[in-house]
């Protein structure tokens, strides 16, 4: 007879951290592969250089740590992170500071919370918000889309930039690099441009950047996926994009001139990335239902304030990692309804 | 506290409620469904546990060597809320001793040993009650009780304590509990199919004993021959306000809780009882042995159990004997197809593990289940919580699992009573969704038994601290009137100085008073060691003396 006794339930159990993990992967390839298509081989090299560091730090903190490492491993979401943060840097980053900030993002901000489900901010943007404010000129070089550059980037071109600094021959950086359509935006509407002459650049696409919008659909594809696969619930997602969307109508109602539409802020940046694969991640965010409307509204509300009156063009970094904080606070405070009592406890 | 209906559920005409949470198992009843009822063998030996029941433990009321027969009573209930156990087959009691029960614990407990003589002869059986509708009430609650009945859906709570709530808690609703949501267990399923007739006197004698103005018989809709059975025999009785509800099956439907909600969309308040709100909840199992024991004057001596699981041969129900050993049963059912994983008592998601299969079955045992490696849980070791959330989605009581089990596990039993762990049922629904394999429930329950053993002990603490406050006040007012008696002897003696003719009185007085006290103490040494053992507070049989002695002194001294 079976001698390990342990209390009900004693039932197969369906779900496994893993296998969401994975499917969290399989969700991100569309967009990545888009990401390839418009900014080259670089996003590529990008995730796999991301995904070995990540890997490696964490199988070394944790032998560190005194514990097996390939449970810890398997579980995939270093992996996670490191994608995560790849899509998130720009296609032509130093390997260095590629290295630096996933260690950060691994070492720091996660393991020495005490590894998955302990860290109380979300590993890829701290890793991110980390080189952002140490390396802001690399970090905010990104690339045009390949379909409208004057010099698209072979793969050696791009292992060039990415390994030895150098640009591709005959061309000097600021040939191949640009600033994202949000800094570009950000920039002609401080030069008091209106929006309608702004637009006019090769630069835009039909709501946002080219490619740039292209890039979030997919995302939004990927998040769907995960939607149907029940492994994010909606919530999240459609409280960042419409707290986003919402404070972007107003303001973009009261001139649309000087404000880009709600579109435009769907469409650019990481706003989907965000809304359905940052935002979403379970151990930062709130668990309760309420909170996580709170939580996902006020992202998308922060981000809107972020991008047009801080300091940075893109927001999300900041505002997943400001709402981290307050994740804890906001699940105190939406607690549900228990079954029989009559209103909420506390 | 009535909340949003959500469910307008096809099956029936009725408007039913959800209840939040629950979860779609495989239900894996077609294994064990499809057999005949079969009656299991009569063993050798019938082990009969003192405790089957929520309670006060059974007296045994027979000896070793004693010849009984089946239905006679062996062991009279200790208290109100306490059951007799009968014979459930004729023999010699062979031993009264602690013998290994299926108990979670998997200690052993005292149990009554019967060894049988194959004859399985009556005792004669108590009169029927048929006319039971012009009977006192309290005499049909007193057969219920006799014949010791309790519930038989798992919690065997005695059926005659809940089927009498008292006159200030009067009875609107009879629900029959025929929801059986345990994955694999299908003996209510078959006793439905079987004795819907039996189910259906159970409900008119327990309506009437209630006075309850209608009776839902709530049947998860993956049990469509129960559901036709039930209908048919209430459509041959007169039965009225009766009526049988299917409801969508989705775990764990059958919590009494949530059965009240999802019929008459009302939440028992927390920590309080269904009467409160005008509902009686019976098992469908124990309404059919409550028909027997008053129509037929049968005591409960047996009930079907399901046998199943991939492990088990022939997985089937049967008709058991109480007392009967485990290993008899799954011989009966063609042994074990391979090495179980899991001996279980109950279903999967309440059940709990058998270390042996040499334990008896008794009134609370509706399921012996041999899982198969394949239908366990993993056996790795669990994850860390990645706070996903699915059991809080899926928690039935609408608690915060995950919340719970991080206070838990940091054994902050304060926190964790603060996330309302006692509104836990225990369902087992949160630890089977969670992606990282933590046994919640578990950790639940270690909370629940930390919080109870901290509170006695806190209670304890308490009475103690006041004993010992009571006892320093007592001690210092003694002192204070010791001093003051003092004080006022010293002043009547500044207040005669020199009067030398009344000295020797006074002296008199001293030494009659000092040969009174020496009295007093010979007694209380004559007295026996008991009263000087006594713990007197004021320190025994000497204080006493010398504090009497003194008083008196002073009255001397006064009269002068």
């Amino acid at each position: 007879m079976p001698g390990t006794v342990i209390s009900s339930p004693h039932s197969a159990r369906p779900n496994r951290v893993d296998r969401i993990m994975l499917q969290v992967l399989v969700a991100l390839l569309p967009g990545i592969g888009a990401m390839v298509w418009y900014f080259g081989w670089g996003v590529l090299i990008n995730v796999l250089l991301a995904i070995l560091v990540a890997v490696t730090a964490e199988a070394a903190v944790v032998k560190l740590r005194a514990r097996a490492a390939l449970p810890v491993i398997r579980d995939l979401s270093a992996v996670v992170t490191a994608v995560l943060f790849a899509v998130a840097i720009p296609p032509t980053l130093p390997w260095w500071l590629t290295v630096i900030g996933v260690l950060f993002a691994i070492v720091i901000v996660k393991q020495l919370y005490g590894g998955l489900g302990y860290n109380p901010f979300n590993p890829a943007m701290a890793g991110y918000v980390f080189l952002l404010i140490s390396y802001p000129v690399a970090m905010t070089s990104w690339l045009p889309p390949q379909v409208i550059a004057e010099h698209p980037l072979t793969f050696i071109d791009s292992l060039r930039m990415i390994f030895l600094g150098a640009p591709p021959p005959g061309l000097a950086w600021d040939a191949v690099t640009m600033a994202t359509p949000l800094d570009a935006m950000r920039t002609a509407l401080e030069e008091n441009q209106a929006i309608d002459a702004i637009r006019q650049s090769p630069l835009w696409g039909d709501y946002g950047g080219r490619g740039w919008e292209w890039v979030g659909i997919w995302f939004l594809v990927g998040g769907l996926f995960l939607l149907a696969r029940r492994v994010i619930t909606w919530q999240i997602p459609v409280s960042v994009l419409a707290g986003l969307a919402a404070i972007a109508a107003a303001y973009w109602l009261l001139d649309p001139q000087t404000h880009p539409s709600p579109l435009f802020h769907l469409l650019s940046g990481g706003t989907l990335l965000c809304a359905f694969f940052i935002a979403t991640d379970p151990v930062t965010a709130p668990t309760t239902r309420r909170g996580q409307l709170v939580f996902g509204a006020t992202i998308g509300v922060l981000v809107y304030v972020i991008r047009s009156w801080g300091g940075y063009p893109d927001a999300i970094a900041f505002a997943v990692l400001l709402m981290n904080i307050a994740a804890p606070s906001i699940e105190q405070l939406t607690q549900p309804r228990v079954f029989g009592h009559q209103r909420i406890s506390r | 506290m009535r909340t949003a209906p959500f469910l307008f559920y096809q099956g029936t005409q009725r408007r039913l409620w959800r209840f939040h949470g629950g979860i779609h198992v495989p239900d894996e009843k077609a294994l064990s469904n499809q057999r005949p009822v079969e009656a299991a063998p009569l063993p050798r030996e019938l082990v009969l546990p003192l405790q089957q029941h929520i309670g006060g433990m059974a007296r045994p009321c027979v000896q070793v060597g004693d010849r009984v027969l089946a239905g006679q009573r062996i062991a009279e209930p200790s208290g109100y809320i306490s059951a007799p156990i009968h014979a459930s087959s004729s023999g010699t009691v062979v031993a009264i001793e602690v013998r290994p029960v299926p108990h979670p614990s998997g200690l052993a407990a005292p149990c009554i040993v019967i060894e049988t003589d194959g004859e399985d002869a009556w005792v004669e059986r108590l009169p029927p009650l048929i006319d039971y509708r012009h009977s006192d009430p309290a005499v049909v609650l007193e057969r219920i009780r006799a014949c010791g009945i309790v519930g038989l859906g798992g919690a065997s709570f005695p059926t005659g304590v809940k089927l009498n709530p008292g006159p200030d808690q009067p009875i609107t609703t009879l629900i029959i509990n025929a929801v059986e949501c345990e994955p694999y267990i299908t003996c209510d399923d078959l006793l439905m199919r079987t004795r819907a007739d039996t189910v259906i006197e159970g409900v008119r004698i327990i309506q009437h004993l209630l006075g309850a103005e209608q009776c839902l018989i709530g049947v998860e809709d993956n049990k469509p021959e129960a559901i036709a059975a039930l209908r048919q025999a209430l459509a041959d009785s007169d039965l009225a306000a009766t009526e049988v509800v299917p409801i969508p099956t989705l775990y764990p439907s059958g919590g009494e809780r949530q059965l009240i909600k999802i019929l008459t969309g009302e939440e028992v308040p927390s920590g309080g009882i269904p009467a409160q709100i005008g509902v009686v909840c019976q098992n469908v199992s124990t309404t059919a042995a409550v028909a027997e024991a008053v129509l037929a004057g049968r005591p409960l001596v047996s009930r079907l159990i399901t046998v199943t699981g991939r492990a088990v041969g022939e997985p089937r129900n049967l008709e058991v004997r109480l007392g009967t050993p485990a290993h008899t049963l799954i011989e009966h059912c063609g042994g074990y197809a391979e090495e179980p994983a899991k001996l279980l008592c109950g279903g999967p998601m309440m059940g709990f593990a058998l270390e042996s299969d040499r334990v008896p079955m008794t009134k609370a045992a509706n399921c012996l289940l041999a899982l198969a490696p394949a239908e366990v849980s993993d056996p790795a070791p669990p994850l860390a919580c990645i706070r996903c959330g699915r059991c809080a989605e899926v928690c039935p009581a609408n608690l915060l699992p995950q919340q719970m089990y991080w206070h838990a596990r940091a054994k902050d039993l304060d926190k964790v009573q603060d996330y309302n762990l006692f509104d836990c049922i225990e369902c087992g629904c949160c630890a089977h969704v969670c992606p990282s394999h933590i046994p919640l429930v578990q950790y639940y329950r270690f909370a629940k038994t930390a919080s109870w053993t901290r509170d006695k002990e806190k209670h304890e603490a308490e009475r103690a601290r006041a004993r010992y406050a009571a006892r320093q006040a007592r001690h210092e007012r003694q002192e204070a009137e010791r001093k003051a008696k003092l004080r006022q002897k010293a002043e009547a003696v500044a207040d005669k100085p020199g009067d030398a003719g009344q000295g020797a009185d006074k002296q008199a007085a001293i030494a009659a008073a000092r040969e009174r006290a020496a009295a007093k103490k010979a007694r209380a040494a004559a007295s026996g060691d008991g009263s000087a053992q006594r713990r007197e507070p004021d320190g025994g049989p000497n204080a006493d003396a010398s504090q009497s002695a003194a008083p008196r002194v002073a009255e001397t001294l006064a009269q002068d």
